[in-house]
């Protein structure tokens, strides 16, 4: 690269760090003010009991030593993280499943596969209040469109979101309906990455759908499935919206859709039926999400990454 | 026999494709075609088309609620944000990726280390902060928020991009003498127009889609963006099913209809945005 500018700014280098300045100012100014200190603060507010919205005393670990081992909260704790870990398992096997199902017969680059690309990532797009709201209408008990179709095969009313044992499982439905074009199209892209010489090469060698996808395919795209995977993982853990919309701020019935994300904004902002408010706690859990979901990633990253290697 | 073979398996893709394509529009159908249904119709007959198309629901929507309102509000705040971020993150682009100086490499570094943290978990010290400038309950606090988030990956997409740019346009226009405002409004920023497409899909539609911000930054029901609206909204008409199912289909209009229109670019900017 040759520098120009050198040549007619020497005169006036001062000016030149100026203008370089003001170009950087605006978007310095906004980091630091909302990125940066916001970011370094919860990290020491996790160490201190607050006084309303001010930090009055450093505590320590009390915060810490509160959300995971005192009860109540730290039975809250893990009843929202065991919910977490449950969705990212699901997301993975149906979610996930599912998109790599339908990005391989995508490949296959068959007529109208384009539009299909449009119509499996249209919801992508919708906000996921739009999404729960429709959802859980849709699975409401005597009126939802689900039941009313499980009616025409015979199968009584369901109540999805009033049951312990569906609401979870209904909600990750609505999530998967959400979200499966994006995995899908992501999967699709490893996919077409894959040179078509080495897929006909195994054509030839007599290779049938099902073998091109187990032992080609999938072995392949191992960059993409760590993509998806890292993706699922820190969605599962920073879930709220859908949750929030069909199931409630505490997680109802029963705590049962409950997740770190509605805990964490519970501990924090206070709700009307618990009527906890405490930034500390909340501080505590925030850093413990952040540090767990940063360390699980940078962890996967580290054997995923081997992994492709090794292929 | 193997073009037998070859007809089966296609028609087996093609059917697995078909029932997906099925779950993922349907819903979105029943959604459109509730919302011009009364409430009995709903209920009476909901797979069925509305027998007559009433817009009962639509001028309801339109004159008993906030809706128009939180409409106009989520036009604002999207808009005024992706403006902010795409002026700023070009801004220091520009001076990344067009000048050598000497903390060049150490700026960009900490434009990009804020790509990894997750500000919904800053959320207490960001609203502490907002609150002693005294921008909680505000537009420019929560569109502050939204650039701040957007200004990470947006600086990243734009320092990349116009780092492509030629040399050889920005010397000739030197020689002629023009200043360095000049050269880069009326030269290089025009051809930067690629990436800034990207930039404003990849930030417009996690914006215009955001319910965590406004829940925790916005009280009054006259500054509320639509996502936070339809929860007010919802609780209005929980048992009149038309207005509600008018409400989500409205609220889903505008972002579907640009999608349909520029669908290349938003799938690329989204997927592009989180892979990133």
């Amino acid at each position: 690269m040759t520098d120009g500018w050198r040549h007619t700014e020497r005169p006036f280098p001062w000016r030149r760090s100026l203008w370089i300045a003001a170009l950087l100012t605006p978007a310095l100014v906004v980091m630091v003010l909302f990125v940066l200190w916001p970011l370094l603060s919860a990290f020491r507010f996790a160490f201190y009991e607050f006084n309303g919205l001010r930090p009055s005393g450093f505590i320590g670990f009390e915060n810490f030593r509160e959300v995971l081992f005192e009860k109540p909260y730290s039975d809250w704790t893990y009843n929202a993280l065991k919910h977490n870990v449950v969705a990212f398992l699901a997301l993975m096997v149906f979610e996930n499943g599912t998109a790599f199902l339908i990005a391989f017969a995508l490949l296959k680059a068959l007529p109208g596969h384009r539009v299909h690309q449009v119509i499996v990532f249209l919801p992508v797009v919708l906000s996921a209040v739009i999404v729960g709201f429709l959802w859980k209408l849709f699975l409401h008990p005597l009126f939802g469109l689900v039941n009313q179709l499980l009616g025409l095969v015979g199968v009584g009313a369901i109540p999805w979101l009033g049951n312990e044992n569906t609401a979870l499982g209904s909600i990750l439905f609505a999530n998967i309906w959400h979200w499966l074009g994006f995995p899908t199209l992501v999967l699709l892209a490893g996919m077409q990455r894959i040179s078509k010489d080495v897929l006909e090469a195994a054509r030839l060698d007599g290779a049938g759908d099902y073998a091109l996808m187990t032992k080609i395919v999938w072995p392949l795209i191992a960059p993409s499935v760590t993509i998806v995977t890292i993706l699922t993982f820190i969605g599962s853990f920073n879930w709220f919206e859908i949750p929030y919309v069909m199931a409630g701020l505490t997680g109802s019935p029963g705590g049962s859709t409950d997740v770190l994300g509605l805990y964490f904004y519970r501990t924090a902002f206070g709700s009307t039926t618990t009527g906890i408010q405490d930034f500390g706690q909340g501080s505590a859990l925030a850093v413990l999400m952040f540090v767990f979901v940063a360390g699980v990633t940078a962890i996967a990253l580290r054997y995923l990454r081997r992994r492709e290697i090794e292929q | 026999m193997r073009d037998r073979g070859e007809t089966i398996r296609n028609g087996a893709i093609q059917l697995l494709l078909a029932v997906n394509a099925v779950i993922m529009i349907y819903p979105l159908f029943v959604m459109v075609a509730s919302s011009f249904k009364t409430n009995a119709e709903i209920f009476s007959s909901p797979l069925s088309l509305p027998t007559h198309f009433s817009t009962a629901n639509l001028e309801k929507v339109w004159t008993e609620t906030n809706f128009v309102r939180y409409l106009a509000n989520s036009v604002g705040i999207t808009a005024a944000s992706v403006a902010l971020i795409l002026l700023f993150s070009t801004l220091a682009g520009y001076a990344i990726a067009r000048y050598r100086f000497r903390l060049s490499s150490l700026v960009l570094m900490f434009f990009l280390s804020g790509m990894t943290v997750p500000l919904k978990l800053a959320i207490i010290p960001l609203f502490i902060q907002l609150d002693t400038l005294g921008l909680v309950d505000s537009y420019l606090g929560l569109v502050l928020v939204y650039v701040a988030m957007g200004i990470p990956s947006a600086v990243f997409i734009m320092t990349g991009f116009l780092r492509t740019l030629p040399r050889e346009l920005e010397e000739s226009a030197r020689m002629d003498g023009a200043s360095e405002l000049r050269i880069m409004w009326s030269i290089m920023l025009p051809l930067a127009r690629p990436a800034m497409v990207i930039v404003a899909i990849q930030n417009a539609v996690p914006i215009w889609n955001d319910f965590f911000f406004p829940l925790v930054l916005i009280t009054s029901d006259n500054l509320k963006t639509l996502p936070q609206g339809l929860t007010v909204f919802v609780g209005e008409f929980t048992t009149d099913w038309g207005v509600l199912f008018t409400g989500l289909t409205l609220a889903a209009l505008p972002i579907t209809l640009l999608y349909i229109v520029l669908s290349k670019q938003f799938i690329s900017g989204i997927t592009q945005g989180a892979v990133k």
